[in-house]
């Protein structure tokens, strides 16, 4: 294996963190700005080697505001551009991941998510902004999250959260967490033409940005790339389809609000990934992300013991998968939500699933411990 | 009927027809100068891309210049502007916006980007006090004055901006005040064409607020008081710090060649891409 | 589905963690199995508790945890302390005999070798002390090849140091002893 090859193709064993990296790799990244933070910083710590190698900048800022900010500024001139924090760094990041929403901005935001409130357990791994990532910003909006459970998938959907990020003009957030971002399994990375990433549409000159539709456009506005003499106008402010700035007309405000939403609405049978192994079953073990190997487990033991327990994953947590879990609701008795949270996600899984099934939400024995697979069962005994 | 043009109306959007300022704004005199340093160098718009924040100042390029221009959040706009030359290191890349956005809410942006000796050029237009939100007192703001912040005068004191800027490794920094148009013309040429971070602190009039809380009166007054105190560098390096107190310091406070960020990165990226 | 969960632990600065990483690199890379590793540690960089996990399966891990290792490779009395109520009871533990004094009774099969002091004085080079551990880990229950351990050593130490680890790899295949 060449040490200067732009893609590592074949079978490594190494931590989720550096297949994260691996995967923005593959995915054609070349602007990565972050701030050191547990237990995140491995991605940033090798981007910073291999960046440079492909082409790519690597760039360490004062703070995550810089970090998101300047990865902004990057795909705006083209970069395929990528953030990678932890959940205080989310928090900073917080008022410019609105200003990437609301000007329809490729990004990709790796969120190694930590043991929280406040400082908490820097490198124990919890499901703790699994509604920042989408509430968090002022203002009203939808998101992209998605949810790997092993380091092979945080190569895997960091590839997807570029290629959606670049097709739809959105912000994409990669919900990791400390527990995989540090885990090390085998990740077989394929060949360089085997990945296939869409990208982002360019805008055509013309001679005013008012004979172009460079915003709003629910069908994804073609970008007025910046350096191209576009002469494009980007604002934060709310503006019309031609990104001029508008506050007085309530028609314009209503549209820089509804259709930027719309965009991810109306493609959410594109974006939502949802992995339903639940034929026959009367109970569903409902989670995301890490928390999905131990239902995996838990319902392997259950099937043992005689119980029809199926499982369901919901790799795209935003846009939430209301319609998947509206119909698995019907097909079953019982809905099991498992989290390594609180029950983050768990008002709106309920929220579409209590009409129809019983629902419950069960955390780990021990917050930041994933559920232990024989607890979960002991939990579906007692029921 | 004869129509006369504006000799820089060329370098803006042709559908802007008005801009934000109040009457006797000192913006519309930097804007100029900020223009006719492009005219002078012979640029072409599409050479830039202007990158602002929030506040009065930061709708000087957005929507009024005819190129790329980028409004971001407050106190971002060189954070943003960092990403942007980055990545496109053959453009000029300009920060245009005021006191309250790069040395308050933005400040650490504004301390780091000149440490990393990136090339950007900073117009940062100080005004002394927060216009756009009703007069309130603003870091810039002099100890004493009475704001709608500070109803029994500021008791904090106020940030020399420009030498903290060259204290934190700025190429090029340079402080004049609206009543200096021609010599800031001259200083922003210098500081499109320096290789490094350069920064511009331009002394601007804000009637409505300032000059009301001051008492200074309008903005032609306010121009005379820039006029009467002022003090070129060159004047203040041998007076007492007394005898400075309530002047403003004109003229160029550093202008030096170091090894600039962008230009470090593409080389790596070069050097990294030959070696393999 | 034959899954061998392990726990490898000791004190900061014993190279543990490296033990566990090499461990999973020769199962996945070099004998085609599956495995998932993972660790905790305290903050302080020497001194403080040092843990990995290792699972290794003929099929994908599922449950990436370790709650009941069948096996506990134990480099300081402080891991015994941390680590030695959770094994199974037919499980092994192997531990080093220059730092653990007092073993549990409660462990069926166990196993020691002086992994510190045959680093130190057969070749001179302490640090070596988890490769001992690993020969002897490699010797009592076959959970990797010895070929695959060979390799993923020599591919995870500095280049030139690839013959002393062979050699504390060796020291430790032969001259781990049943208790």
């Amino acid at each position: 294996m060449s040490r200067n090859k732009k893609v590592l193709t074949g079978t490594h064993f190494e931590m989720g963190n550096w297949a994260c990296a691996e995967g923005a790799i593959a995915a054609g990244c070349n602007f990565v700005a972050g701030y050191p933070i547990t237990p995140a910083s491995e991605v940033a710590n090798r981007l910073a080697a291999r960046l440079p190698r492909v082409n790519g900048t690597f760039l360490q800022t004062e703070d995550e505001i810089g970090a998101i900010c300047s990865a902004i500024g990057a795909s705006w001139v083209g970069c395929k551009a990528m953030t990678v924090t932890s959940g205080p760094g989310i928090s900073l990041m917080q008022e410019n991941i609105g200003f990437a929403v609301a000007t329809e901005t490729p990004l990709v935001i790796i969120d190694v998510q930590r043991f929280g409130p406040s400082t908490g357990v820097p490198s124990v791994g919890l499901a703790a902004d699994m509604v920042q990532v989408a509430r968090g910003s002022h203002g009203d909006y939808q998101i992209i999250a998605l949810s790997p459970e092993s380091p092979q998938e945080m190569f895997d959907l960091t590839i997807r959260a570029f290629s959606l990020a670049e097709a739809y003009r959105v912000p994409v957030f990669l919900m990791a967490d400390g527990f995989i971002g540090h885990m090390r399994e085998q990740i077989v990375i394929p060949e360089e033409d085997r990945t296939k990433i869409k990208q982002r549409k360019i805008a055509e000159q013309s001679v005013s940005v008012l004979d172009r539709r460079d915003f709003l456009d629910v069908k994804v506005a073609p970008m007025p790339v910046f350096g191209l003499g576009l002469k494009a106008h980007v604002t934060s402010s709310c503006h019309d389809e031609h990104g001029m700035r508008n506050l007085s007309d309530p028609a314009v405000m209503h549209t820089y609000v509804m259709n930027p939403i719309k965009k991810i609405v109306n493609h959410r049978d594109d974006i939502v990934q949802v992995e339903d192994d639940c034929i026959d079953a009367e109970v569903a073990l409902v989670s995301y992300g890490t928390v999905s190997r131990s239902a995996r487990a838990a319902a392997g033991l259950a099937r043992k013991n005689g119980l029809k327990v199926g499982t369901f994953r919901m790799l795209t947590c935003w846009p939430f998968p209301d319609k998947e879990i509206r119909q698995l609701a019907e097909n079953v008795e019982y809905m099991l939500v498992l989290e390594n949270n609180t029950g983050q996600m768990y008002p709106y899984i309920k929220a579409e699933a209590a009409h129809a099934c019983r629902v419950s939400f069960l955390g780990p024995q021990t917050l930041g411990q994933i559920h232990d697979p024989e607890y979960i069962l002991s939990h579906l005994n007692r029921r | 009927m004869t129509v006369s043009i504006h000799p820089l109306k060329k370098y803006t959007r042709s559908h802007i027809t008005r801009t934000t300022t109040c009457p006797g704004c000192g913006i519309g005199i930097v804007s100029q100068a900020i223009l006719r340093a492009i005219d002078e160098l012979e640029f072409n718009m599409d050479d830039f891309v202007f990158v602002s924040g929030i506040g009065c100042s930061a709708w000087i390029p957005s929507p009024l210049y005819n190129t790329d221009t980028l409004h971001t959040t407050h106190g971002r706009p060189i954070a943003f502007a960092t990403g942007v030359k980055l990545g496109l290191p053959n453009k000029n890349v300009m920060v245009i916006s005021g006191d309250g956005d790069l040395a308050a809410i933005g400040g650490n942006h504004l301390i780091h980007a000149a440490r990393r000796n990136i090339n950007l050029t900073v117009i940062l237009l100080n005004n002394g006090i927060y216009g756009m939100t009703g007069g309130q007192t603003a870091p810039t703001t002099p100890r004493g004055l009475t704001t709608i912040t500070s109803p029994y005068g500021t008791m904090e004191h106020n940030f020399d901006i420009t030498p903290m800027v060259v204290t934190a490794g700025a190429s090029y920094a340079a402080r004049w005040t609206t009543y200096h148009p021609r010599q800031m013309t001259r200083s922003i040429k210098k500081a499109i064409q320096k290789k490094g971070f350069a920064l511009i602190e331009a002394m601007s009039q804000c009637p409505v607020q300032y000059g009301r809380v001051s008492k200074l009166g309008k903005a032609v007054d306010m121009l005379k008081d820039f006029k009467v105190n002022s003090v070129k560098i060159n004047k203040a390096r041998n007076m007492e710090p007394e005898a400075l107190l309530g002047k403003i310091v004109i003229g160029e406070f550093v202008d030096i060649e170091k090894a600039e960020l962008s230009e470090e990165c593409m080389n790596l990226r070069r050097k990294m891409m030959e070696a393999m | 589905m034959v899954q061998t969960d392990l726990t490898i632990a000791g004190v900061g600065g014993q190279g543990s963690i490296l033990a566990g990483v090499i461990l999973g690199s020769a199962a996945v890379t070099n004998d085609g199995k599956y495995a998932t590793q993972t660790q905790a540690y305290s903050s302080e960089l020497r001194g403080g508790f040092a843990v990995t996990w290792v699972i290794i399966a003929d099929e994908p891990v599922v449950f990436p945890r370790v709650t009941q290792p069948d096996i506990l490779v134990a480099q300081a009395q402080d891991s015994i302390t941390r680590f030695g109520d959770s094994v199974n009871p037919d499980g092994i533990l192997i531990y080093d005999e220059d730092m653990v004094i007092e073993p549990p009774g409660y462990i069926k099969r166990i196993y020691k070798i002086p992994a510190t002091s045959l680093a130190r004085h057969e070749i001179q080079a302490p640090i070596t002390a988890n490769i001992v551990m690993l020969g002897a880990l490699c010797k009592i229950t076959g959970v990797v090849s010895r070929d695959a351990l060979e390799k993923a050593i020599a591919m995870s130490v500095p280049r030139g140091k690839e013959s002393l680890n062979r050699d504390a790899f060796n020291l430790g295949f032969e001259g781990v002893k049943a208790c």
